[in-house]
C-alpha cells in the first residue's frame, strides 16, 4: 500500500507539469490579441501603433518564442509561487485566484452536501422497497434532476420568486466573517441548484449498489439470524454499499467545478468561474492559464485523496 | 394419439419465429420498458422536428415582426414573440435541430474517438496502454466545461468547431468506458482463437472485439447524446456556443430570456422546458436500453420470462383440450 502511494504521488507533478504545458499552449493561441486591446483602451488614438505595441509586448514578456516564455511562466511559478500580473489591470493574478477560491469551494462544498445528504437516503429507500411505487417515482425524480440543466432553474429561481413574491437572492457577497447565517443563505440556493446534477446520479449509482448488496449471501445471512430490517440496512449494507459511490461523488467533481462556473454567473457570486470568464473575454492569457492550472491540479489531488480513501475503506482492495 | 391422427405436436405458436435483432429489441422496449420507449417517442418527435424544421416552423428562424414585440402567446404567434418580434415558436424549432445536430453528430464524433483510442490500448495492453492512459488521465484532469469554454474562444464560434470540441472531450472520457469493457472480454477463447488461426491484431480487433462491445458502445452513445446537447446549452449560455445569429436554446435563454426577465418571463421558460424534456427522453431511452443490452443480463431475465410465460399458457390449453 505504502508503495503505491509513492507511485501515485510520484506520477501527480508529471500529470501537472503535462496539464501546465497544455494549458498554457491553449491559451496563447487564443485570436484577437491583447495588446491591441490594451494599446485600444489606453491610447486616444494618435499614437504610433507599432512602436506603442513592441513596448506593451516586451513589458509583458511576448515578444520572445512560446517555449522561452512558457520556461518564464512555469520559473515564475516556482521560484516566486506567483502566477504573474493580470494582464488587464496589472493586479497580481495569486492574489486575484486567492481571493475567488474560498467563495467556489464553499459553493462546490455545500453542492456536494447537499447532494449526498439527499441522494442517500433516497437511494436506500429506493432500492429497499423496489419495484413499488415510491421507487418508480424517485428514479423518474432522480432522471429529472440529471435532465434539468442548471441555468435554466437557476434563472427560474432569479426570475419567477421575483415576480411573485418580491424577493430576490441579495447581489452583494455576504462574508462568513461578517455574517454566518447570511453567508449560507445566500448560498444554500445555489448550492442546491449546482448538486441537482450530482444529486440525481448519486441517487441511482446508490440505488444500483444497495440492490447488489441485498443480493449478496452475508445479507441472506443477516436475515436469516433475524436481525430488523434497520439493523441490516444500516450495519451491513450501507457500509458496503458506499464505497463506490464515495468514487462516483469524486468523479463528478470536474462537473461540479464546470457548473459552478454557470452559477455563479447566474447569482453574482465572486468565485473563480466568474474570474474564469471575465478573464476569457478579455483575453487575459496567465489569468487563463492561472486558473486552469490551479483547477486542474485541484482535480488530480482530490482524485488521489478518493482513490486512497476507497483503498482504505474497502479492505478487499489490495494495492501492490 | 390425437383426434388429428398426428401425433401431438407444439402449434405453429410456438415455434420461435425468426425475428430480427432490431424488431426484438423494439418489442422488448415496449413492453418491458413503458417509460424507455415514452423515451424514445420524445427522440423520435425530436429528431422529426428537428429534419423537418423548415417545413414545421410557421415564421422564420430569424424573421422580425417589427409591430409585434413581446407579444403574448396568440393565434399568430403560438408561443408569443420575444423583443425582436421573432415567434418563439419557429426559434424553438430551429432550436431543435441545432441541438439534434450538434448533440447526434458530436457523440459520434466521440464514439469514434473513444473507439479508436479505447480499443487498441486495451487490446495491446503494456506499455502503449500505460502511456495512453497517462494521457487520458492529464485530459480527464482539466474540468471539461472549462476547458470547452476555453478552446471555444481560442477557435471562435460555430457549430462546426463546437461539434469537433465537444465530441472530442466527450470521446477521451468515454474511452475509459470502451477501455474497461474490451479488457473485460479480452481473456476469452474466441479472442485467442482468431490469435491462433493468424489474424493480425487490426483484424481481431475489428472482426472480433468491436461486436462484442458494440453493446457498451451503444449505451454510451444514446447516455452522450444527451450529455451533449447540454454542453452546447450550456456554452451558448455563456456566450461560447453558437454564433448569434443561430437560434440555440442555451442562447435564447440567456440573451432573451434573462434580459427581459422581468417583463417577459416566458421568454426563459420554454427554451428550458423544451431542454428538459429531450434530455429527460434521451435519458430514459438510454437507461432502457441499457437495461436491455447489457451484457450482465445477457440471455437471463426479460426474455426467459416470457418463453416461460408462453410455454405455460399453451401446456395448459394442451391440458384442457
Amino acid at each position: 500500500m505504502g508503495s503505491y502511494i509513492i507511485r501515485r504521488l510520484l506520477w501527480i507533478p508529471i500529470t501537472v507539469i503535462a496539464v501546465s504545458i497544455l494549458v498554457f499552449l491553449m491559451v496563447r493561441f487564443i485570436p484577437g490579441n491583447i495588446v491591441d486591446l490594451i494599446i485600444a483602451q489606453s491610447s486616444q488614438g494618435n499614437v504610433d501603433v507599432v512602436a506603442d505595441r513592441l513596448a506593451v509586448m516586451h513589458a509583458f514578456g511576448l515578444d520572445v518564442p512560446v517555449y522561452v516564455q512558457y520556461v518564464h511562466w512555469v520559473g515564475n511559478l516556482v521560484l516566486h509561487g506567483s502566477l504573474g500580473i493580470s494582464m488587464w489591470d496589472n493586479t497580481n493574478i495569486t492574489s486575484d485566484i486567492m481571493q475567488s477560491l474560498p467563495v467556489t469551494m464553499e459553493l462546490g462544498i455545500m453542492a456536494i452536501l447537499v447532494g449526498i445528504i439527499i441522494s442517500i437516503p433516497i437511494g436506500v429507500y429506493s432500492a429497499i422497497r423496489q419495484d413499488t411505487i415510491p421507487d418508480y417515482i424517485l428514479r423518474s425524480f432522480a432522471v429529472i434532476l440529471i435532465s434539468i440543466p442548471a441555468f435554466w432553474i437557476g434563472t427560474m429561481i432569479m426570475i419567477y420568486p421575483a415576480i411573485w413574491w418580491g424577493w430576490s437572492p441579495p447581489m452583494q457577497l455576504i462574508p462568513f466573517a461578517k455574517d454566518p447565517l447570511g453567508n449560507l443563505g445566500q448560498f444554500i440556493l445555489p448550492a442546491v441548484v449546482l448538486g441537482a446534477g450530482l444529486t440525481g446520479s448519486s441517487m441511482r449509482m446508490t440505488r444500483t449498489m444497495v440492490l447488489e448488496v441485498l443480493r449478496q449471501d452475508y445479507t441472506r445471512t443477516a436475515w436469516a439470524k433475524g436481525l430488523s430490517e434497520r439493523v441490516i440496512v444500516t450495519r451491513h449494507v450501507m457500509r458496503n454499499a458506499l464505497i463506490p459511490v464515495i468514487t462516483i461523488i469524486g468523479m463528478q467533481l470536474p462537473m461540479i467545478i464546470g457548473g459552478s462556473v454557470i452559477i455563479e454567473d447566474i447569482f453574482s457570486l465572486p468565485g473563480i468561474g466568474r474570474l474564469m470568464i471575465e478573464a476569457l473575454s478579455q483575453r487575459n492569457y496567465p489569468m487563463v492559464s492561472g486558473i486552469n492550472l490551479i483547477l486542474a491540479t485541484f482535480v488530480i489531488i482530490i482524485n488521489l485523496v478518493v482513490d486512497l480513501t476507497y483503498g482504505f475503506l474497502d479492505p478487499r482492495i489490495h494495492y501492490q | 394419439m390425437d383426434s388429428n391422427g398426428g401425433t401431438a405436436r407444439p402449434s405453429k405458436k410456438l415455434e420461435n419465429k425468426r425475428h430480427g435483432l432490431l424488431y426484438d429489441l423494439f418489442r422488448r422496449l415496449i413492453v418491458e420498458k413503458p417509460l424507455g420507449a415514452f423515451g424514445l417517442l420524445i427522440v423520435i418527435i425530436l429528431l422529426l422536428t428537428g429534419i423537418f424544421a423548415n417545413f414545421i416552423a410557421p415564421f422564420g428562424m430569424n424573421e422580425m415582426h417589427l409591430s409585434a414585440f413581446l407579444h403574448p402567446p396568440s393565434s399568430t404567434y403560438w408561443l408569443g414573440t420575444d423583443q425582436m418580434g421573432r415567434d418563439i415558436l419557429s426559434r424553438l424549432i430551429y432550436g431543435a435541430r441545432v441541438s439534434m445536430i450538434i448533440g447526434i453528430v458530436a457523440t459520434i464524433l466521440s464514439e469514434a474517438i473513444a473507439i479508436l483510442i479505447g480499443i487498441p490500448s486495451a487490446f495491446i495492453g503494456g506499455k502503449y496502454d500505460m502511456i495512453v492512459q497517462r494521457f487520458v488521465d492529464v485530459w480527464m484532469s482539466m474540468p471539461p466545461f472549462i476547458v470547452l469554454m476555453t478552446v471555444m474562444s481560442i477557435i471562435g464560434s460555430g457549430m462546426f468547431q463546437l461539434i469537433i470540441v465537444i465530441g472530442i472531450t466527450a470521446g477521451i472520457g468515454h474511452s475509459r468506458v470502451i477501455r474497461s469493457a474490451v479488457m473485460g472480454i479480452k481473456s476469452n477463447m474466441y479472442i485467442q482463437a482468431s490469435d491462433a488461426i493468424g489474424c493480425g491484431p487490426i483484424r481481431t480487433m475489428i472482426r472480433h472485439i468491436l461486436p462484442n462491445v458494440m453493446a457498451v458502445i451503444i449505451i454510451s452513445f444514446t447516455l452522450g447524446v444527451g450529455g451533449a446537447i447540454l454542453q452546447e446549452a450550456s456554452l451558448s449560455f455563456l456566450g461560447f456556443g453558437v454564433p448569434p445569429g443561430v437560434p440555440s436554446w442555451g442562447s435564447m435563454l440567456s440573451n432573451e430570456g434573462r434580459q427581459f426577465m422581468e417583463i417577459y418571463p416566458a421568454l426563459a421558460f420554454w427554451p428550458g422546458a423544451c431542454l428538459t424534456i429531450v434530455v429527460y427522453g434521451i435519458n430514459m431511452f438510454g437507461d432502457s436500453v441499457r437495461d436491455l443490452l447489457d451484457p450482465r443480463l445477457r440471455g437471463g431475465v426479460g426474455r426467459y420470462n416470457l418463453k416461460k410465460k408462453n410455454v405455460q399458457k399453451i401446456k395448459e390449453k394442451l391440458v384442457n383440450v
